[in-house]
């Protein structure tokens, strides 16, 4: 009898460390995107902070107290279930451009632009961008960091001045937000904005 | 519980291997880390040339006259040092003339031993001339020096005897073309979208641009100039390393299932594959359009694998939301591809630089190609990654 429990407990730890094993080997889907972000995420907050981004990357509501940014949808961009009319004709004159109340979308020459979603979403947000493309994209004014120009008003050629240290700062910060999953539409051309 | 099954030591045993070989598959699994479980391309596991390739983007240091680069002799014409040559797979320029010339340091040898990234040797030089209506408008320079590959180009002057260094943020409207169009010189940032993008810095000098079996329906293609260097060429002057005899034997050719299909893959390998590809920044798309040599003849090829009826985010404007495809397989207005090409709005175009006017011939190749197309399911790829 003691020789089969004896040999009970050897098959039983032996579950256990195969068990345990292969658990170990299953890492989070977030861990092995690109090259992590290294920067400095307390200086990434401040600089999110002055550099105003929720004005635009931050639904704006009607609070108590007047238009106030849904910090519940932080940096999550244009809410994917408000479907814009087509955009207003403003005619010739120095009237050139429209915001949704939102500040989340805006219509002019270009046609009209969504403001991205920030957060680390994988599916919808920056979750599988580099600190390398988010860089690439503020010094190029491309999407992604080497397509499509990005699209006015977002002030790119500003942002891009700033230092290497500070862009890995403010990605860094990006990416401890709480994802939220919000797919921004893609933006609409001139000559079907009107 | 019965004690009995215990009392019968084969099946003691039959159990113990059987957790044997559960610790094994574990342990193995452990070995492949990289590629359990994540969901990440395996292209994250390779290693591209421009990676791994030094690129020096300063400006200071680099001659200011392309008379100073080393192209021309100086009793006049090309340095019989360079040599000519031409990518069977040009890339569309807005319809440019395009001239090409490589310099290998004598006794040198290109490392060929990844057949789709080449590694050239310190002192190399290619230059790219572009010239439109017979008048020369820039010359590009790819120099692979001590500190890495440079980037340079060249305005020409508008007595044609000389051009000069162009400053690193480009210059926009150096030329009109019809309809209102500018040619404008790129800027560096703007080089490197694409050539730190694609596998191996330089794209017009390689297996299948060079291969002798040359695709008489590629797009504007060009004949080969006097003396161009060709796959055949170059192991003849023994320029490989390793050798690679087989470059000559099995020339690299395209395998597609009929004449329209091979040169609108080609075509695609040049003109999108630079970005879209398995191992640059874009690599996580999921669209891979760059034709690998070191697959052919048993790999599928990439560009059907992963765009035929693969969705995409972008939205062909009048087509319902989500029915866009990257490729809809016989159905070119729902083919982003397409749409994308054949725009030329800043925001819709594809390329998104390089280009300000649509490349008509290869638009109506590819809408053949893509009519032609069977119903193909889609590949198991597409779709896995969402990609924005």
């Amino acid at each position: 009898m003691k020789k089969q429990s004896i040999v009970t407990a050897i098959a039983a730890a032996l579950v256990a460390l195969a068990i345990l094993s292969i658990a170990a080997q299953w890492t989070p889907q977030t861990a092995v995107a690109g090259s992590a972000a290294k920067g400095d995420v307390a200086r990434g907050a401040y600089l999110v902070k002055v550099m105003v981004c929720n004005d635009c990357h931050t639904p704006w509501v009607m609070g108590p107290r007047g238009p106030e940014p849904d910090m519940k949808r932080e940096l999550s961009g244009h809410p994917q279930d408000l479907t814009m009319p087509p955009a207003p004709a403003l005619g010739e004159g120095p009237w050139v451009w429209a915001g949704a109340g939102t500040n989340t979308a805006f219509a002019g020459p270009w046609g009209v632009s969504f403001t991205a979603n920030l957060t680390p979403d994988s599916e919808t947000g920056l979750g599988k961008w580099t600190e390398e493309t988010f860089i690439q994209a503020m010094r190029t004014g491309r999407h992604e960091g080497q397509g499509r120009p990005i699209l006015p008003p977002m002030p790119w050629p500003w942002f891009g001045q700033a230092s290497d240290e500070d862009l890995k700062a403010i990605f860094a910060y990006l990416q401890t937000l709480p994802p939220i999953k919000n797919r921004v539409p893609q933006p609409i051309e001139p000559a079907e904005a009107h | 519980m019965s004690t009995r099954h215990y009392e019968n030591p084969s099946a003691t045993t039959a159990m113990l291997a059987g957790l044997a070989a559960l610790l094994v598959f574990a342990a193995l699994g452990a070995a492949l880390k990289a590629d359990l479980g994540s969901g990440a391309p395996a292209a994250r596991a390779a290693q591209p040339q421009a990676a791994a390739a030094l690129i020096d983007t300063a400006q200071a240091g680099l001659p200011r006259r392309l008379s100073e680069t080393g192209l021309y002799a100086a009793a006049g014409g090309i340095e019989p040092r360079n040599a000519p040559f031409s990518p069977q797979y040009p890339l569309w320029t807005d319809g440019a003339a395009k001239r090409r010339w490589i310099y290998l340091p004598p006794g040198s040898s290109i490392d060929v031993s990844d057949v789709d990234v080449w590694r050239f040797p310190i002192g190399t030089k290619l230059w790219k001339e572009f010239a439109w209506g017979g008048r020369k408008v820039e010359t590009r320079l790819l120099w692979h020096t001590e500190s890495g590959w440079r980037f340079a180009t060249y305005l020409w002057t508008a007595d044609q005897r000389d051009a000069l260094l162009a400053p690193a943020e480009g210059m926009a409207g150096v030329l009109a073309l019809a309809g209102g169009k500018q040619v404008s010189i790129p800027s560096r940032m703007d080089c490197l979208s694409c050539h730190a993008a694609a596998p191996a810095v330089v794209m017009g000098f390689g297996a299948l641009q060079l291969s002798d079996d040359r695709d008489p329906l590629a797009p504007h293609a060009e004949p080969l100039p006097a003396g161009a260097l060709t796959l055949r060429a170059l192991v003849a002057a023994d320029r490989f390393s390793p050798p690679r005899p087989e470059l000559v034997e099995r020339p690299p050719r395209i395998q597609a299932s009929d004449p329209a299909a091979r040169a609108a893959i080609g075509y695609l390998s040049t003109n999108c594959g630079a970005c879209h590809n398995s191992t640059g920044p874009l690599a996580r798309l999921g669209f891979d359009l760059l034709h690998k040599v070191a697959g052919e003849g048993w790999a599928p090829e990439p560009a059907l694998r992963t765009t035929l009826n693969a969705p995409t985010r972008y939205a062909v404007p009048g087509i319902p939301a989500d029915s866009t495809r990257f490729v809809a397989a016989g159905e070119p207005a729902r083919s982003a591809l397409l749409y994308r090409m054949a725009s030329r709005r800043p925001a819709a175009q594809m390329p998104p630089l390089g280009t300000v006017v649509t490349d008509s011939a290869a638009v109506d190749l590819v809408q053949r190609w893509i009519s032609e197309l069977g119903g193909e399911a889609a590949s198991p790829q597409a779709g896995e990654w969402a990609h924005r």
